[in-house]
């Protein structure tokens, strides 16, 4: 909502952090005070402040990942009074602005929790499982210099806006925390349905579903239950009827696989 | 001093690329397997060259200190990118992309490059719609084009406000998938801290682990680096918070010439600041300017009046005034530098007064509010988030920030340094945009070097080494500058002064942005250039780096940055002092027209300068490559 109050008004909250030295450590959570937040300052601006406080005074700042500070990158990952960037709707925690929050608020801001998110250091986790999903299949196979002219292949409208949407995920994992299973399918199905969406995309369909979740079981994601908590903390509100758009490819290309040779179905790059 | 040479193909300019392919010495494809090349860099241009390298059989190693390839920078783009396809029949054509961009970077680039771009620029878009990039359509299901950043023709290609993501996303695909073929071996959160140079040639780098602390040594035939832009030496920009110049300058200080290194771009539609805790600033897509009219308060005294007040009389539109054919549509350099005068004048709107108006009334009034929505809804989001007003309701305010380098390491025709084996490609390079960079160019270049030119022209080099004769990481020039890497991070960890690092990033970018900024002079960067190195002796004496270099540190990590951007600042700054003229994004206020224009000086400064590393505390070589322009004529760059 828009706020009325001007951006001279300063105020206080205390931010309840998550510190743990790296994966093996034991983690606690701390309080720090902070003062002179403006409204207008970010929620990450807020964590430089307070970290360049505590740099001088002898302390280790909080580790917290982060890079373009404009919810495109994916980086930055905070979960913020429960929920996987804060609370926001359709926004990264690098778009949350301290006039979400109110004078003496305690504010607890934690890591991405999942088991395929390794924690490396205080609010730092490992999310390199996303990358070998990718890996394993994320791509239509066209080598540098073999493309056709762009207009020989139309797509309809439709279906490139459809697949825009859901090619705009960044691959953040918020869904992953936010999943009671810590489930990667969201993130999985928004690669799949993208491609799948395309007509570039078609040959190597069936391949790719099968060897995307593969990947993503491999990488110790949990089981989707359809909770949909993922949708609703995604910052660029990826819809779950990708899901189901997933679960139907896979399905189906799970009956065709059958009745191939074994080592087309076994997915991998190509 | 270094020795420059261009290497640009002779023959007539359309015909000089496709000459040099065929004539390009090759490698064996059977000896292809038995190179190794390595990549630091994994935005558009990195990921795009290790995909296509390994296709064609090279070893590939690719380094990123993001903890993916897919948050490179270049994901941040939002307008497009431009091609000459001439999909809309407007009269573009490879041409007059080539011509657009030679004007529009003020005619300090090298002919023969731009012209590449220009042709390759047709087999980007085939690419990357064949890798599935969901760019816009028509209903017909073809291909949809706008007109962007000051191009009289529609020839840039778009995904909504997200284009960079998209084209990223897919040279990451294409990335992803050589990796696990086994192509590409991928290194991330690994920070590339020091170049080998073996006999002058370049055949390694030193890496350190961002999460390890490991330091590591990495053996290659030839090195690619595609590491982005310098802008961040401005602290504020609409670069990434992570985005540095530690691997070109590093290779700068072993020899590679930095070229032009004061041609700095100032986007004119960002957010303004809004307090001193500010980390970063956001970019309004220029493409608001197809349809947001700028504007000023005529009289001072209504700069801080509600701008829905002011009446239509009362309002100058000093772009549609000033530059009446191109209007809201001339160049960046230019917008910015008049939304500059404004804001001198004393008309400038906002609390600071360093902002001007954006105006959609007249497009809603046109469009809708719907029509409006669906255009730029996506903007004006992103717009209320940060300020908390409504862009629908009231103008939204913008001001110019820092947003790319034109400067970067010196390249030849071939993309290579002076450095044998060194390879610059993409916004780490000088190139192709000369002294100033047209919108939709940047993802343009960053694909074109990956993608078309690197996978050929790399091969000259290479055919010249023996396979297999990389020297080993045993060699003493590995040890040396392992123990450069090591020697430095323990110097910043054993200060233990008073100020954290963010303190002198601040001040280095205030001296930057109010001396080596949108307005340059003399005396100006004369004291910067007193400045800096005070500042920097300081720095070296009074920052506090906590922590140890065993663990992830990111103090550690911003320490090293900010060490090698107080050295580049000066060398902008001394790079501005000695170009007398005034050239796209380099305005010297000592030379302009009496319309407050840019003044070059063709005669004196019509060339390339190439900074070469003397040692520490020693003043760098100016070298200079002469920019002959055999095809078009140097001209006054007017938009009027
Ligand atoms: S689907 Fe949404 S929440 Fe999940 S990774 Fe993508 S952007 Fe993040
Ligand atoms: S820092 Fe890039 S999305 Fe938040």
């Amino acid at each position: 909502m828009v706020s009325e109050r001007s951006s001279k008004e300063f105020f206080a909250v205390t931010l309840r952090v998550w510190r743990q030295a790296g994966p093996s450590a034991s983690g606690r959570f701390v309080d720090y005070p902070a003062t002179n937040v403006s409204p207008d300052m970010s929620f990450l601006e807020l964590l430089d402040v307070v970290n360049d406080g505590l740099t001088v005074k002898d302390e280790e700042p909080i580790a917290f990942a982060h890079d373009c500070r404009e919810g495109i990158c994916g980086t930055c990952s905070c979960t913020i009074n429960g929920k996987p960037h804060g609370p926001g709707h359709g926004i990264a925690t690098c778009q949350l602005y301290m006039r979400s929050f109110k004078d003496g608020d305690t504010i607890i801001v934690e890591p991405f929790r999942a088991r395929a998110f390794p924690l490396v250091k205080d609010l730092v986790t490992d999310r390199s499982a996303f990358d070998r999903i990718q890996q394993a299949g994320g791509f239509i196979s066209v080598r540098t210099g073999a493309a056709p002219d762009a207009n020989s292949i139309p797509v309809p409208k439709d279906d490139a806006d459809l697949a825009m949407d859901a090619a705009t995920c960044i691959g953040c994992g918020a869904c992953v925390a936010a999943c009671k299973n810590a489930s990667a399918m969201l993130f999985v199905a928004a690669k799949v349905s993208h491609l799948g969406l395309m007509p570039q995309g078609q040959p190597e369909r069936d391949k790719r579903v099968l060897a995307m979740v593969q990947a993503m079981d491999e990488a110790g994601f949990g089981n989707c239950t359809n909770q949909y908590e993922c949708s609703a903390v995604c910052p660029k509100l990826i819809t779950h009827d990708f899901i189901a758009r997933m679960n139907r490819d896979y399905v189906k290309a799970l009956f065709k696989a059958k009745f191939k040779p074994v080592s087309s179905a076994s997915g991998g790059a190509g | 001093m270094a020795k420059l040479e261009a290497k640009v193909p002779s023959g007539p300019l359309a015909d000089k690329w496709r000459r040099h392919k065929t004539e390009i010495k090759l490698v064996n494809p059977a000896n292809k397997r038995k190179y190794e090349i390595i990549v630091v860099g994994a935005g558009l241009a990195g990921s795009a060259a290790a995909a296509s390298l390994a296709e064609l059989g090279y070893k590939v190693r690719c380094f990123v200190f993001h903890d993916s390839p897919r948050r490179a920078h270049s994901i941040a783009a939002q307008g497009g990118i431009n091609a000459a396809k001439n999909y809309q029949n407007d009269g573009d054509s490879v041409h007059r992309l080539f011509y657009d961009t030679i004007k529009g970077g003020d005619y300090r680039a090298r002919e023969a490059n731009v012209h590449r771009l220009a042709e390759v620029s047709v087999n980007i878009i085939d690419q990357c719609a064949a890798q599935g990039v969901p760019f816009a359509r028509e209903y017909d299901g073809l291909l949809a084009n706008r007109s962007f950043g000051g191009a009289q023709v529609s020839r840039t290609f778009y995904a909504r406000g997200q284009t960079g993501q998209q084209l990223l996303l897919g040279a990451y695909s294409a990335l992803s998938r050589m990796v696990g073929a086994g192509g590409v071996e991928l290194h991330t959160d690994s920070e590339m801290l020091d170049l080998v140079v073996v006999n002058g040639h370049a055949k390694g780098i030193i890496v350190r682990d961002l999460v390890t602390g490991v330091i590591r040594r990495h053996n290659a035939d030839a090195v690619i680096l595609a590491t982005g832009g310098y802008g961040n030496v401005f602290n504020l920009s609409t670069y990434a918070r992570g985005s540095n110049a530690t691997a070109i300058w590093r290779a700068y200080k072993r020899g590679a010439c930095f070229g032009n290194p004061c041609y700095t771009q100032i986007h004119p539609t960002c957010i303004p600041v809004s307090g001193d805790y500010q980390s970063k600033l956001t970019l309004m897509s220029e493409s608001l300017r197809n349809d947001g009219r700028i504007w000023v308060p005529k009289k001072k005294e209504n700069r801080l009046k509600k701008p829905t007040d002011i009446p239509e009389a009362d309002r100058d539109y000093y772009l549609e005034r000033i530059y009446p054919s191109f209007g809201n549509l001339c160049p960046r350099d230019v917008a910015s530098r008049a939304a500059k005068r404004m804001c001198d004048e004393g008309r400038g709107v906002g609390e600071s007064g360093l902002g001007v108006y954006l105006d959609f009334s007249d497009a809603i009034k046109r469009l809708g509010e719907s029509g409006v929505r669906e255009r730029y809804g996506n903007l004006f989001d992103i717009y209320h988030e940060i300020t908390a007003e409504s862009a629908y309701q009231t103008p939204m305010r913008i001001f110019p920030a820092v947003h790319y380098t034109m400067g970067g390491l010196w390249v030849d025709y071939n993309l290579m340094s002076n450095l044998p084996g060194l390879f610059v490609l993409g916004e780490a390079n000088f190139s192709d945009h000369g002294a100033n960079r047209l919108g939709a160019s940047a993802l343009m270049q960053g694909l074109a070097d990956g993608y078309f030119v690197i996978p050929y022209t790399v091969s000259d080099y290479l055919a010249g080494q023996k396979p297999g004769s990389r020297p080993s990481i045993d060699n003493a020039e590995f040890a040396q500058a392992e123990e450069n890497v090591t020697a430095m991070t323990k110097r910043l960890l054993s200060i233990n002064g008073k100020e954290p690092v963010s303190h002198f990033h601040k001040r280095l970018g205030r001296i930057m942005w109010e001396f080596c900024g949108m307005a340059r002079t003399k005396p100006g960067l004369e004291l910067a250039l007193q400045q800096i190195p005070a500042l920097r002796e300081e720095f070296w004496r009074n920052v506090k780096v906590p922590g140890s270099a065993a663990t992830l540190n990111q103090s550690l990590e911003q320490a090293g940055r900010v060490a090698d951007f107080l050295e580049l600042g000066e060398l902008m700054c001394r790079d501005a002092l000695t170009r007398e003229e005034s050239c796209g994004g380099h305005f010297r206020e000592e030379h302009q027209y009496e319309d407050g224009e840019c003044k070059r000086d063709d005669e004196k400064f019509g060339h390339v300068a190439a900074w070469e590393y003397q040692g520490e505390d020693v003043a760098p070589l100016r070298n200079t490559e002469p920019l002959n322009y055999e095809f078009t004529k140097m001209s006054v760059r007017s938009y009027k």
